[in-house]
Formats: structure tokens, C-alpha cells, sequence
């Protein structure tokens, strides 16, 4: 009725003055007629074929769908425009057919063809819309339709289509159940999209139709991880809370390991009694305690997902922070759980519903500290995450009262030792609010300090006694509620306020606090003798009038009374039994009947009477008071369930941690590849100067395709021509070969223990080698990485044997284009540089580089064992890819020789499109280079389609300094600006000394040459294998051996000028150390110094 | 997972059976043939009458209700309650966030998120739901790309759609989806470009009786106008960023950037928009722009008090404060207020127990000051609490804490914007304990 003026501007403004007057007001429907016949209009309206008459009608229409009005009946008029060309008329009537498609199935599929002619759209739009309206009526025959249109698009080039595809997986799972399992290979294929537009919408649909199937996000789950900052807000936050789910079932317990040290802990305590100091005997028995006890070492996949969703704390989205902040307190260690109080504290600046469950939430996270020491260590205990932010739960007088009431809570959860004065005096000045729920609550929190922290008990005792006194009445009747609880816990030392609480019994009406003064005064009766039987007296008086649980006190104390005191009371408590016998409640009836029987002996129930005092006056274990959070935490936080505290439909409970780490190579995508090709990396490394010292001027004549035994005779021809160094080279080309064959039958298994063993052999040649006599020429470099790049692809082609099965199964699957990736990877790696200056545009997927980086920043226990990284500094931007409208580009610096120009530094450059146009001829444009510097562009690539990626190799002669090259690349239509600064340790390549070169050359570098800093080694890094590969990983230098073990020596030239860097670490065991670096370049010297050191104290 | 449907709900009571909009029907959980059959079932919302009614204040709805089998999630925005009905476990800041992202493209749109706005533009309410919720999950929030999807309602356009028949759904698909950039639209245009930056900041503080400060903090928001053709690159350095201790940012910033240079690098959104919101740590002590002394006095057994209060600047760095006002909740037992402010008018709502004094601009000079007396109701006990006093002000180009804009950089187009930063100094949750 008062929406009838309102629609009539709306009609009015929208119609014109022109148009006839159509119908009468939807929402007054009084008159059926007039209903009616406004249909006839309507309908004449859609039938013509002027547009703006069909919208005027759709409008008309919708408005009244919105209303609640039905509009059913005009079914057949609508769906014939549903092919319309006017867009808004096509758009209300998709929002007309979505709504009563459902009742008029028959007329709702002369549209669906409409819908499969719209699948087939060249614009990506169109078919999106199609797919959604289609997938969005609810009509079962045409569920096969509807699947067939899913599938198609899921594999749709575009991801808009492929998101929309997404989203109609649960609309045909509600529909159809019966379509799981076909539904579910939609979202495996999915979930394998490596787009952030398609990432949030299939996780939903993951969660919505199979969230059992945790196995399909195995091989998903790095790459959600890494996907996960650029998504939408809505994806982010369905991505956090399924993934907080999947790791809880696939990593251990980050805090399993602090609960054992404590255990152990104790035990080594008892232990000690037998034997001092460590005695093996203790240790023994906390290792058969605890048989499966291993140092937790989290698994780089669990640190992956903590690093990648901490970022999200600042999303400016309150339901991103939550879940973000579950996540952490669900997954992460204790010590890192902190990091959210503060995201949390700024939510509570934001909307009053936001803070109403922010609250909550925080209620339930500052609850956990009490908990801590019940039986359930596990538990995370953030011990005063929150506390320094304490006063930002100060309450205002303008707040929500279920505000004021979570805020309060938060404060008692807070309160400890230290801050409980100010946390007291705040409550001072709650107690006068004049909001008495609040006030009440205010009360009940100062009791709940008060058995809390027994240090202000007794103030607060008294702080509520004076409030005893208070005006208001609800006010003096919830302390003394709390005070009797309060009391009960020490009642000898409080006589008095017992009396004070008797006297009140005069005035104070309110029934729950009337009981709670006779129960204290039933139970304590001994400390008031004499006041006990004159409230009795009091109380048998008004009796009748009295609310039903103040006389079950009153019987209550009249029995107690009658036991202790039956002198005086025996007639009253008979009196109030009485009165009671003949009351109208049925409970109080039988609690007299029952009483006296008890109380009063008879003849035939002597046995209890004679137990009564006992059964009346046990003592009685004080009550505890508690949050009301305390059992929420069963609950996944920041989830409708736990706001509720109720299960609510459709909750999935949050698993326990497991006992036993399932299988973590179950979200190996490619790191299998990786590690094996670290492996490769490091013998290489090894290689290296083994061929070239041994082989001398063996020619670079062989053949890509010979197999060993021919390689190994042309090498041992080669090695006869050189003729010096002969025998040595050729042991240790066998003994190579030996190891080799060792490898490949052991590949599987091949612990890191071997692979060190491996090393230190090698690296005992290398001496042996050049003191054979062999000398090193620059000439041989190239050949024998030649030489050596065969044998290595050769074992390589054992090692990718898996990789490249899976090549061959069907080219559908997404893994496929992975392994082949990779292994197009090794292959570059390893191409002769001499061979071809510029590596083919090799293809590297982003998520495998970003997986390496993850795990190489991780403690897994690969890294050690890797003694020289792969490159340099990890991997760079260049260009990230918003600024590049698509095109991302990365480097790295490979540390491999550079093949046109011996004194440049090879940099591999990263291209990724992401954009949806290939991106096309890109090159490097006109550098404008500092003097000095120079650069080996890298040949055009005609064209990188969209998803691809593709790794250019080039060169750049940095003149040895640390000016950045700054140049342009240039694409068809765009240029972009950038520069690549290098670190000072990539600016030399190694070079291989003995001990008495290294002596000797260092002998001329000293003086102004010499720099040497003292550092102290943190812990972290004490071990031999740590320091070489944070030495190695800084600077691009070679190992030389030492007579001395705590002393470490590397030795590199600079690549333009040649100049020896010799570098000298020399640790002693308590962990203070000197570096000394040697060069004729100063400034190199100096910042090589600084950047090792950062390196090795970090 | 979450089935969010939205209804817009009025709150006056006395409409609550008459007409009302279901505007969420398009965008219905479909989990349920029943719910879709029973057009957001009103019996549902039965539900949220009864908790509105058992809530005193309006401001007291539980924004989660359990029903037997939908949970109802509301937030209240502008007097109207917006309610979405869900079936499943679902975050519920994920709804909220949800709604509150309704109301601000309402408001965005119709200028203003009232009932009458919402009426008058049912249709538009009806695309835009359905365009921002797909099967319950939202889809296109982004105001950006709404626009392109649905323009917005003007009067000029009004007057050209029924004169040409041309419609409010644009005819160009929107880019912005498709894009890795969602939160902008390509192709922007503009003659003059502009880029302005306001920064705001809040001054929370409780002050208790004496005057000290309980606890203050500052609460501070950059909020940019952007109208600045093609895609310009951003990035916006600050003179002092360590100052900024907690930051939350709009999705368009570069977060790494941030962590290492403490630059804001973005690509800006076109149009309004909130650049980050940041507190400024409490460890800094807060520099408090006025003081208040007040004596407020209720006699025993008699039915009058008495009430003064005067407001001094103290700490305003040479600027004036402007835009003083003191809002008081009076105790119920007040029945009038006979007063005389010095400056400035002052207001006394009976029902609502409110007393307002709109001050204006402080000068040292003179300060002003409100003194009267208090009517109570005779035979009421004197009220036990002192209200507290919730005051406003604005202090035009300072931020409190110190922030300061050091310059504005733009990458990737040529053109030479026009620049500008504005700074004001407001109190936020600013309240004096009496």
C-alpha cells in the first residue's frame, strides 16, 4: 500500500507521458479483475516488437517478482523473448525464467536452444551467460544437457568460461546427484587450472560437492598456495578454509613437538636421580617412551602455506583476515600465532556486525590459555597474544550491548597478575553504566577475576560487598550470586559477610539472590549460629509468598538447621515442612515428603536418617567459574558452527592433526624432477673440474648420440693424445663411471648420506688431478661441459624415466604438459653452450619455479645436502606482470659460463603471458648503458602465446662493478623499461686452487688488499655443509680444500678483469669467526665481505 | 558453499507485514527445491521480526539468528536491515562482508541506501543482485565493473532512455572480468586528469573523569579519487612510513612493494576509492585537541540537577578545531534540560533522552560552555552514573599523527596529471567519562 505511490514514479519516470496506462498498481492486488486483466496487458506489451514496450512490461514484471508477487501465468509471453536482441529485456528475462522455470517445466525448455546456440558464441561473454542462466534452471530433464555444456566448458580457452563452468558444477549437483562422479572429473580438471579467475569458484565447487576427496588437491595444493594472493576476495577466503582442512590431515602437529620436549623433559628431570649429568640411561627411557621421537621438522609444504596466506592479514576484507587468522591459529606454531592479534584488534574498528563475530572469535582464542593444562596439550596456547592490545577492548557507553557483553569477555579473558588493577578499575566504571544487562555481566566477570587470580579475591570480594548496598535492585542481586559462589571457596575467614547477606533478606526481592543468601546461610550455618534459625523464622513467615526456588531453599536450610541445631528449629522446620506438604508445586511437595522422611527419624527409615548430616552437610567442591567460550574451541573458528556453538548443516568438522605425516610426496608435481636435477647440479659441479684438468684438449668431436663405451673411448683417446695426466684421469674416470652406474641402480633410494660421501671423493680429486700435472686452458672449458652434459643427459634419461611415461599418457590430462616442461628444462640446462649461443625458448611452468623457491627458502632437509645452489640470488623480477600487462618476466643468474664472451655473466631471463593475446617479438631494445657495460641480447622470440612461458639466456658484462643494466624490452606494441642490478657474488666465477696456491696468492694480497670483518656464527649455522652453502649461495666462488677443519677457503676471479677473490672463513667451535677476503678490487672485496656476512648471520 | 540470498527488510515496525522486497530471489540457494519454491518463504524472516522485537534497540539484533532450518545473517546499515538467508555452514563474515558490499553499491549507485531509493529502483536492485551473486557466490563486487555492466541511474539518462528507449544495461561487455586487473575498467578517458588523496584520520579515546586518557589511538584512511585516463601505474611514497602500524590495503596495492620499500605501487581502481586504512600504534602518545571540563550533578530527593560543561582547544597545532559537536545519552530520568550555551545552539530530544550541542569553531578567546539545570522526574531515585560525553570535531589540514604524503609518481602513461593531497583530523569513538 505505501509502495503504491512509489511505483507509480517509477512506472511514470520510465514510461513517458506517451504511453497508454497499463494495469493498476501490482501491489495493491486487491481486485482480482484488475489483476487479470494487468496480465493482458503485460502480455500484449510483450508481444510487440517495440523494445522498449517488452522492457517497460519485463520491468513491470520483475517488480512484481520482487514484491512477492506471482507472475507465473505469464510464462508462455516471457519465453518467447528470450532470444531478444535488446540486451536489458534478454537480462530480465534469464532473471524471470531462472525464477519459474521450476513450475512451468514444459514451456522452460522451448528456451533451452536459445541457451545451446549461446554456448556456442564466439564471444567468450556469451557463452559465460548461457552456460549460467542454463545451469541456473532447475529442470531435470535437461540434466545431460546441462553436463554436456559443463564439460565443454571447462575446457573453454577462456578462463571467464571455464569460471562460469565452475560455478554450475553444484547448481547440477543440487539438481542431480546422481552426477558425482562425472561432476567430480570436471573439478579435477579444474582444480588443475593454473588461473587465479578460476582458482576461488572451483575450490567452492570442491567444497561443495566432494570435500571428502582431500586427494584431488594433492597435486593442486602449491599451486593454490602460490595462486592465492591474486584471487578474489570471495575465492580467497573458500581457498583458506579448505586448505586449512587439507592441512590438517597431511602435516603433524607444529606444537606435537613442544608438548613432547616438555614430557621429555620431565622425564630426563626423574631420571636424573639415578645417574647425573646425561646419563644414557635417562635418554634411553625417554626414547622407549617416545619410540617414534624425532626432531618435528615442518614440512616445507605446511611453511609454504603459512608464508604465502600472511600477506592476507591486510586484506581490507574482514572475512579474508579471518580466515587468514583461523588458518594461523588452527596450523601455525605457537610463536607464530601472534601475528594475527593485530589484523583482529584493527577489525574491531570496522562494522558492528564484523566486530560481533570478530569478538567471538577473539573470545575464544584468549580462552585457550586456561585450557592449556587440561588434559589436551596439544591445544595451541597463544599465552597473551592479545594482551597488548587490551585497552582496545575498553568499553564505550555507546556501544551495542552484545557488544559490551563480548568485549567484557574478552577483558576477563585478558585479566591476569599484572594488569588486573586496570582491568578493575575499568570495570568500576561499568558498573555505573546504566545498561543493567551490561552492568550484570560486569558483575559476573569480577567474579570470575576474583577465582581467577587469587591475588585480588578479596578485593573484589569487597568491591562486591559494597555493591551489596546498591540502589539497584538486579545490581545487589547478581553479586550476591557471585559472592556466594565467591565465598564458597573459603567461607571460614567470611562470618561477616555472611551476617551482612542474612540482614539483606529484609529487602532484596530478587528470587535467584534470595536463594543464594539461604543456601550460604544453610551451608555455613556453623559460622552464624545465631542468626541461622531467625532468618528461618523470617522465612517460615512468608513462606506462601514466596517464588518456588526460594522455598526449596527455605526447606533447604530448615533440614541443615534441624540437623545441627535442633533445639531451636525443630518446630519451625516442621512449620515449613508443612506449609510445604500442602504447596502447589508438585517439586516442592516432593522435596518436603522426601526431606522429612530423611531428617526426622521414624521407625522404618532409621538406616538414612542416621547418614542425614552427612548427606545435608558434604562438603561441597566450589564452583568454577568459567567463559562460556570454553568449549567452543571444538569448533573450526571464524565458521558459522562455532558462532552458533551448535553444529550447523554442513559443517565439516576440522580433523585432528594425524599421528604420522601421510606421504608428502603426494603434492610432488615436479619436485621429484627437481631434487633429482639437484643431484645432477651438484655432480656437475664436481664434474667439472675433473674433465677439464684430466681431458685436456680433447675435441669437441663427439657425437650427441653416442653411448658410453664409445664416449669412453673417445675419451681415453683424447686423454692418450694429451699424454700427460694420463693414468690419474683415466682411474678417475672409471672410479666416475662406477659411481655413476651406483647412482642409476640406486637412484630411488639414494640417501643424502651417500650423496655426501659421493662429494667428498670427488672433491679429494680435484688436487690430485692438477698436481698430475694437467694444466687448465680456458680452450678445454667448452669441450668437456660438452663431454660432461651427455653423460649427465645420459643418467638423466634413467632419472626422467617416470616424467616422461607420463608424457605418454593421454594428452588430456594436465600433468602432462608439467613433466614435459621440466624435463625441456634439464635439457636446457645442460645444452653445450657451445653448441648454440641462445638456448631454444624452453617453456617453464610458473608454478614449478615458484614451488623451487619455496622450498629452496624452507629448512627441508634437501637443502643441505645441496652444497652449491643452482643459481645465484633465486629468482628476480624483472617485470611484474601488471606493469607488463601480462607479460611477467623474472631472472636468474645461472652461473654457468656464458658461451659468447667469457667475461659475461650469464643471466637466464623468465617470460610468462598471462595476459590472453600472445604476446609478440619480443626483444631487447636500445640499451642505454652505463660505460663499461655490455650486453648479449637474446634472439627475438617471435611469439609467446597466451599461459605459456618460455627461458631466454643472456649475457651481460658488468664491467665488475655493481652498476645495474638498465635496457628496454620491447614487445610488438610495447616497450618497457627495466634494469637488472647484480649482487656483487655473481660478478666472479670460481676457480680451483690447492691449498698452496690459495697460500701463496693470498701471500701478494695483503695490506690494502686484505679486508677481514669478525662475525659471530649463529647456531643455525655452525655445521660444515650449512656454512659452504650459504658462502656458495652468496658468492659465485670455488671450494678449496683446507688441512684445517674449522677454517673454510673459496677462491674466484672476477669475470671481466680476471682478478683472484680469495675468500677466508675461519671458524672456531664457540661460534666467533673471521672472514677474510682477498682482492686487488677493493670495492668488490668490501661488499663481497658485507654480503657474506648478512649471509652467514641471518 | 554459501547459499546467500538477500532481502532488504524496512525497519518500522508497522510495515513489516505490508509490501517488502525479496530481492534476493534470483539469487537463491538452490540447494533446496522447497526454498525455491516458496519465494524466500516470508515465514523465514517471522524469525528476524521476533528477534528485532525481542532486542530493545535496533542496534542489539543478534546478526546471527538459528532458525530450525535457515540461519539468518543480517547487518543493519542506514535503517534498513539487510538479511540473507543461508542453508549451510558458511563463515558468516563472509555474508556480512557480502552485504555490507550490497549496501555500498546501493549507495554507490542511488546516492543514498534508503528505502525509498531501494523502491524507486527495483529493477536495478534486481541486475545488480543478479550480477553480483551467482548460485549464492558472489561474482562481480567490483563497483568498476558493475558500472559497465548496469549504469547507474541519472535523471539526464532517465529522461534520454524514454525519449530513445535505450536501456540502463550497457551494451559493451565488461573488460574488467576478463582482465588481470579486475578492479578496473580499460579504455578510461579523461580531459583533465586527477588524482586526489584524502587523508583522514580518527582520533579514538576514552578520557575518564579527570581528564587523563584512558586510551586513544589513531585510525587513519587514505581515500583517492582517481580520474586518470588509460592504465596509469602509481606509487605513492610517505614522508614518515614507519609511522603506520598495521595497514590494510585495497587489493590493487603491491604488497611486496610494501614490505620492502614501503612505497604504495598500484594500479588504481577508476574513480572513488578507499587506498588503505592503517593505525597508527598507540605507543606514540596521542596528541588530544580538546579538553573538557564538565560538572554534572543530580541532587538527592530533589527533582532538579545541574549541568556545565566547557570545551578548551589544548594541543591544536596552530589549527583551528572546527565542526564541534557534544552528543550526551541523558539518564532516563531526565525529563527536560533548561541550558544556555555561550556559543552555539543546543538540542534536547525528550523521547530519545539526547542532548545535542552543535558548538561550531573554538576560539582561546572565549570559551564556550553549556550551563543549566536538569529537570528530573519527581520521586525517581537520582540516576547513579554520570552520562559521558561523545564529542566531534575536525581539524582541516593536519594529520594528528604526523603523516605525511611525500610524492606521487605515475608510470605507464605520458600525459602530466594534476595532483593533490588533502588532510583532516576528525574524532572518531572520541568519549569523555563524567
Amino acid at each position: 500500500m505505501s509502495a503504491a505511490p512509489a511505483y507509480n514514479e517509477d512506472k511514470g519516470g520510465s514510461a513517458g507521458p506517451g504511453e497508454p496506462e497499463y494495469g493498476h498498481d501490482p501491489a495493491s492486488g486487491g481486485i482480482f479483475s484488475s489483476d487479470y486483466k494487468r496480465h493482458d496487458d503485460l502480455k500484449a506489451m510483450l508481444d510487440t516488437n517495440k523494445d522498449s514496450l517488452k522492457l517497460e512490461a519485463m520491468k513491470r514484471i520483475v517488480a512484481m517478482i520482487a514484491r512477492g508477487k506471482n507472475a507465473s501465468d505469464l510464462f508462455p509471453a516471457v519465453v518467447k523473448n528470450v532470444a531478444c536482441k535488446n540486451i536489458e529485456v534478454k537480462k530480465l528475462v534469464y532473471v524471470y525464467l531462472v525464477r519459474y522455470a521450476e513450475e512451468q517445466q514444459d514451456l522452460a525448455l522451448l528456451s533451452i536452444s536459445t541457451f545451446q546456440r549461446g554456448l556456442k558464441d564466439p564471444n567468450q561473454l556469451i557463452r559465460a551467460s548461457a552456460l549460467r542462466v542454463l545451469s541456473s534452471i532447475r529442470v531435470p530433464i535437461i540434466v545431460p544437457i546441462m553436463m554436456l555444456a559443463i564439460k565443454e566448458a571447462a575446457s573453454d580457452m577462456s578462463p571467464y568460461v571455464r569460471k562460469t563452468a565452475a560455478h554450475a558444477i553444484p547448481k547440477l549437483y543440487s539438481l542431480d546427484s546422481d552426477q558425482k562422479d562425472q561432476l567430480i572429473e570436471v573439478i579435477e580438471k579444474l582444480l588443475a587450472d593454473k588461473t587465479t579467475l578460476v582458482a576461488g569458484s572451483v575450490v567452492m565447487a570442491f567444497e561443495e560437492v566432494c570435500p571428502e576427496r582431500i586427494d584431488l588437491i594433492h597435486k593442486n595444493y602449491r599451486k593454490l598456495c602460490n595462486l592465492l594472493i591474486d584471487v578474489e576476495e570471495w575465492g580467497q577466503v573458500v581457498i583458506i578454509s579448505m586448505l586449512t582442512r587439507y592441512a590438517r590431515t597431511q602435516f603433524l602437529s607444529p606444537t606435537q613437538n613442544e608438548s613432547l620436549l616438555e614430557e621429555n623433559s620431565e622425564k630426563a628431570f626423574y631420571g636424573s636421580e639415578e645417574d647425573e649429568a646425561k646419563g644414557p640411561g635417562s635418554e634411553e627411557a625417554a626414547s622407549t617412551a617416545l619410540p617414534t621421537r624425532k626432531p618435528y621438522v615442518m614440512d616445507p609444504d605446511h611453511r609454504l602455506l603459512l608464508r604465502n596466506t600472511k600477506p592476507l592479514l591486510q586484506s581490507r576484507s574482514a572475512a579474508v583476515v579471518m580466515a587468514v587468522a583461523q588458518l594461523y591459529f588452527h596450523l601455525a606454531p605457537k610463536a607464530e600465532v601472534g601475528v594475527i592479534a593485530k589484523a583482529l584488534v584493527r577489525l574491531l574498528r570496522s562494522h558492528s556486525e564484523v566486530q560481533y563475530v570478530v569478538l567471538q572469535n577473539v573470545a575464544t582464542m584468549s580462552i585457550k590459555r586456561r585450557v592449556s593444562t587440561g588434559p589436551r596439550p596439544a591445544l595451541v596456547v597463544q599465552q597473551g597474544m592479545f594482551e597488548p592490545y587490551l585497552k582496545s577492548f575498553y568499553i564505550r557507553s555507546t556501544d551495542p550491548t552484545q557488544i559490551k557483553i563480548l568485549k567484557l569477555e574478552v577483558l576477563t579473558n585478558l585479566a591476569n597478575e599484572t594488569n588486573i588493577p586496570t582491568v578493575l578499575r575499568e570495570f568500576q566504571t561499568y558498573i555505573r553504566s546504566m545498561d543493567k544487562d551490561f552492568v550484570a555481566a560486569t558483575i559476573q566477570a569480577i567474579g570470575r577475576c576474583a577465582t581467577n587470580i587469587g591475588r585480588v579475591r578479596d578485593t573484589c570480594l569487597n568491591g562486591l560487598v559494597q555493591l551489596l548496598s546498591n540502589r539497584d535492585e538486579l545490581v545487589v542481586a547478581e553479586s550476591v550470586v557471585v559472592i556466594k559462589k565467591l565465598l564458597q571457596m573459603q567461607p571460614a575467614q567470611h562470618g561477616e559477610i555472611i551476617k551482612h547477606l542474612a540482614k539483606l533478606t529484609d529487602n532484596i526481592q530478587v528470587p535467584m539472590a534470595r536463594a543464594s543468601i539461604l543456601w550460604l546461610i544453610g551451608e555455613y550455618c556453623e559460622h552464624v549460629p545465631r542468626i541461622a534459625p531467625d532468618v528461618l523464622r523470617k522465612m517460615a513467615k512468608s513462606f506462601t509468598a514466596e517464588e518456588d526456588i526460594v522455598k526449596l531453599q527455605v526447606i533447604n536450610l530448615a533440614a541443615k538447621l534441624y540437623l545441627t541445631n535442633s533445639k531451636q528449629t525443630k518446630l519451625l522446620t516442621q512449620y515449613v515442612l508443612s506449609l510445604a506438604k500442602y504447596d502447589q508445586n508438585y517439586d516442592i511437595r516432593d522435596r518436603a515428603r522426601f526431606t522429612r522422611q530423611l531428617i526426622v527419624p521414624s521407625e522404618q527409615g532409621g538406616a538414612l536418617s542416621r547418614h542425614a548430616k552427612k548427606l545435608f552437610l558434604a562438603p561441597k567442591p566450589a564452583p568454577v567459574l568459567e567463559s562460556s567460550f570454553k568449549d567452543r574451541d571444538h569448533f573450526q573458528l571464524g565458521s558459522l558452527s562455532h558462532l552458533l556453538n551448535a553444529k550447523a548443516t554442513g559443517y565439516q568438522e576440522l580433523p585432528d592433526w594425524p599421528e604420522e605425516a601421510p606421504d608428502p610426496s603426494v603434492r610432488n608435481v615436479e619436485v621429484p624432477e627437481w631434487t633429482k636435477c639437484s643431484n645432477r647440479e651438484k655432480r656437475k659441479e664436481k664434474e667439472k673440474p675433473f674433465y677439464s684438468d684430466s681431458e685436456g684438449e680433447s675435441g669437441p668431436t663427439e657425437s650427441a648420440d653416442s653411448d658410453p663405451e664409445s664416449e669412453s673411448e673417445s675419451e681415453s683417446k683424447s686423454s692418450s693424445e694429451s699424454g700427460s695426466g694420463e693414468s690419474s684421469s683415466e682411474s678417475d674416470n672409471e672410479d666416475q663411471e662406477e659411481d655413476e652406474e651406483k647412482g642409476r641402480s640406486s637412484e630411488s633410494e639414494q640417501s643424502e648420506e651417500e650423496g655426501k660421501k659421493k662429494k667428498m671423493k670427488k672433491r679429494k680429486k680435484v688436487p690430485e688431478g692438477q698436481e698430475g700435472g694437467s694444466s687448465s686452458d680456458e680452450g678445454s672449458d667448452s669441450s668437456s661441459s660438452s663431454s660432461e652434459s651427455e653423460m649427465t643427459s645420459e643418467t638423466e634419461e634413467e632419472q626422467v624415466e617416470p616424467a616422461s611415461w607420463r608424457k605418454k599418457t593421454p594428452p588430456s590430462s594436465k600433468s602432462a604438459p608439467a613433466a614435459k616442461e621440466v624435463s625441456l628444462l634439464d635439457l636446457e640446462d645442460f645444452t653445450p653452450p657451445s653448441v648454440q649461443p641462445v638456448s631454444p625458448p624452453t617453456v617453464v611452468s610458473t608454478s614449478l619455479a615458484a614451488d623451487l623457491e619455496g622450498l629452496t627458502l624452507t629448512d627441508s632437509p634437501l637443502v643441505p645436502s645441496l652444497l652449491s645452489p643452482v643459481s645465484g640470488a633465486g629468482r628476480q623480477e624483472l617485470l611484474h606482470r601488471v606493469a607488463g600487462e601480462g607479460l611477467a618476466v623474472d631472472y636468474t643468474f645461472s652461473r654457468q659460463p656464458f658461451s659468447g664472451d667469457p667475461h659475461m655473466v650469464s643471466v637466464h631471463i623468465h617470460f610468462s603471458n598471462s595476459s590472453d593475446t600472445p604476446i609478440k617479438g619480443l626483444h631487447v631494445g636500445t640499451p642505454k648503458l652505463p660505460p663499461g657495460i655490455s650486453i648479449q641480447e637474446f634472439p627475438e622470440i617471435e611469439s609467446l602465446a597466451p599461459g605459456e612461458s618460455t627461458t631466454v639466456v643472456m649475457g651481460i658484462n658488468f664491467c665488475d662493478s655493481t652498476q645495474a643494466a638498465n635496457f628496454q624490452l620491447c614487445t610488438q606494441t610495447r616497450q618497457f623499461y627495466v634494469s637488472i642490478q647484480p649482487p656483487v657474488g655473481e660478478l666472479m666465477a670460481p676457480v680451483f686452487l690447492s691449498e698452496n696456491e690459495f697460500k701463496k696468492e693470498q701471500a701478494k694480497l695483503t695490506g690494502m688488499n686484505e679486508i677481514t670483518e669478525k662475525l659471530t656464527l649463529p647456531d643455525t649455522c655452525r655445521s660444515d655443509h650449512i656454512v659452504v652453502q650459504k658462502v656458495t649461495a652468496t658468492a659465485n666462488l670455488g671450494r678449496v680444500p683446507c688441512g684445517t677443519s674449522d677454517e673454510y677457503r673459496f677462491a674466484g676471479r672476477t669475470l671481466t678483469s680476471g682478478s683472484l677473490v680469495l675468500l677466508t672463513l675461519d671458524a672456531r667451535p664457540t661460534g666467533a669467526a673471521q672472514l677474510t677476503v682477498n682482492s686487488e678490487k677493493m670495492v668488490i672485496g668490501t661488499m663481497l665481505v658485507k654480503d657474506v656476512v648478512q649471509a652467514l648471520t641471518q | 558453499m554459501p547459499g546467500v540470498e538477500v532481502t532488504t527488510q524496512r525497519l518500522c515496525r508497522a510495515t513489516l507485514r505490508g509490501p517488502w522486497l525479496a530481492a534476493g530471489i534470483v539469487a537463491l540457494h538452490p540447494m533446496s527445491e522447497k526454498h525455491w519454491k516458496s519465494v524466500v518463504s516470508q515465514s523465514v524472516c517471522d524469525y528476524f521480526f521476533e528477534a528485532q522485537e525481542k532486542a530493545a534497540d535496533v542496534e542489539n539484533v543478534p546478526p546471527v539468528i538459528s532458525t530450525p532450518h535457515h540461519y539468518l545473517i543480517s547487518i543493519y546499515r542506514d535503517k534498513l536491515f539487510f538479511v540473507s538467508v543461508i542453508q549451510t555452514e558458511v563463515p558468516p563474515l563472509f555474508v556480512i562482508e557480502f552485504l555490507h558490499r550490497v549496501a555500498d553499491t546501493f549507495q554507490d549507485y542511488f546516492g543514498e541506501c534508503s528505502e525509498a531509493a531501494i523502491k524507486d529502483n527495483v529493477v536495478i536492485v534486481y541486475e545488480l543482485l543478479e550480477e553480483m551473486l551467482d548460485n549464492g557466490f558472489p561474482l562481480a563486487t567490483e563497483s568498476n565493473i558493475l558500472k559497465e555492466l548496469i549504469k547507474p541511474p541519472t535523471i539526464l539518462r532517465s529522461v534520454v532512455n524514454s525519449i530513445t528507449g535505450s536501456s540502463n544495461v550497457g551494451d559493451t561487455l565488461p573488460t574488467g572480468q576478463l582482465s588481470n586487473i579486475p578492479w578496473r575498467r580499460a579504455g578510461v578517458k579523461y580531459t583533465n586528469n586527477e588524482a586526489y588523496f584524502d587523508v583522514v584520520e580518527e582520533i579514538d579515546a576514552i578520557i575518564d573523569k579527570s581528564g587523563s586518557t584512558v586510551f586513544a589511538e589513531i585510525q587513519g584512511v587514505i581515500d583517492a579519487c582517481i580520474k586518470l585516463s588509460g592504465m596509469p601505474d602509481l606509487s605513492l611514497s610517505f614522508m614518515n612510513p614507519r609511522l603506520l602500524d598495521d595497514v590494510s590495503f585495497h587489493p590493487c596495492i603491491r604488497f611486496k612493494r610494501w614490505e620492502s620499500e614501503r612505497v604504495l605501487s598500484f594500479i588504481p581502481p577508476d574513480g572513488n576509492f578507499r587506498l588503505i586504512s592503517y593505525r597508527v600504534s598507540s605507543q606514540n602518545l596521542v596528541a588530544i585537541p580538546v579538553y573538557v571540563k564538565h560538572s554534572i550533578s543530580f541532587k538527592e530527593n530533589s527533582s532538579c540537577g545541574r549541568f556545565d560543561i566547557t570545551i578548551g582547544p589544548k594541543q591544536n597545532m596552530g589549527k583551528t578545531i572546527e565542526a564541534i559537536t557534544v552528543t550526551v545519552h541523558m539518564p532516563k530520568v531526565v525529563l527536560n534540560m533548561n541550558l544556555t550555551p555561550t556559543q552555539g545552539s543546543y538540542t534536547f530530544d525528550p523521547v530519545t533522552k539526547v542532548l545535542t550541542w552543535d558548538v561550531g569553531k573554538i576560539t582561546p578567546q572565549k570559551l564556550p560552555s553549556l550551563k543549566g539545570l536538569v529537570n528530573l522526574q519527581s520521586g525517581a531515585p537520582k540516576p547513579e552514573e554520570n552520562p559521558s560525553l561523545n564529542i566531534q570535531f575536525k581539524i582541516q589540514q593536519l594529520a594528528i599523527s604526523g603523516l605525511k604524503v611525500n610524492r606521487l609518481d605515475m608510470y605507464g602513461e605520458k600525459y602530466k596529471p594534476f595532483k593533490g593531497v588533502k588532510y583532516v583530523t576528525k574524532a572518531g569513538k572520541f568519549q569523555v567519562r563524567t
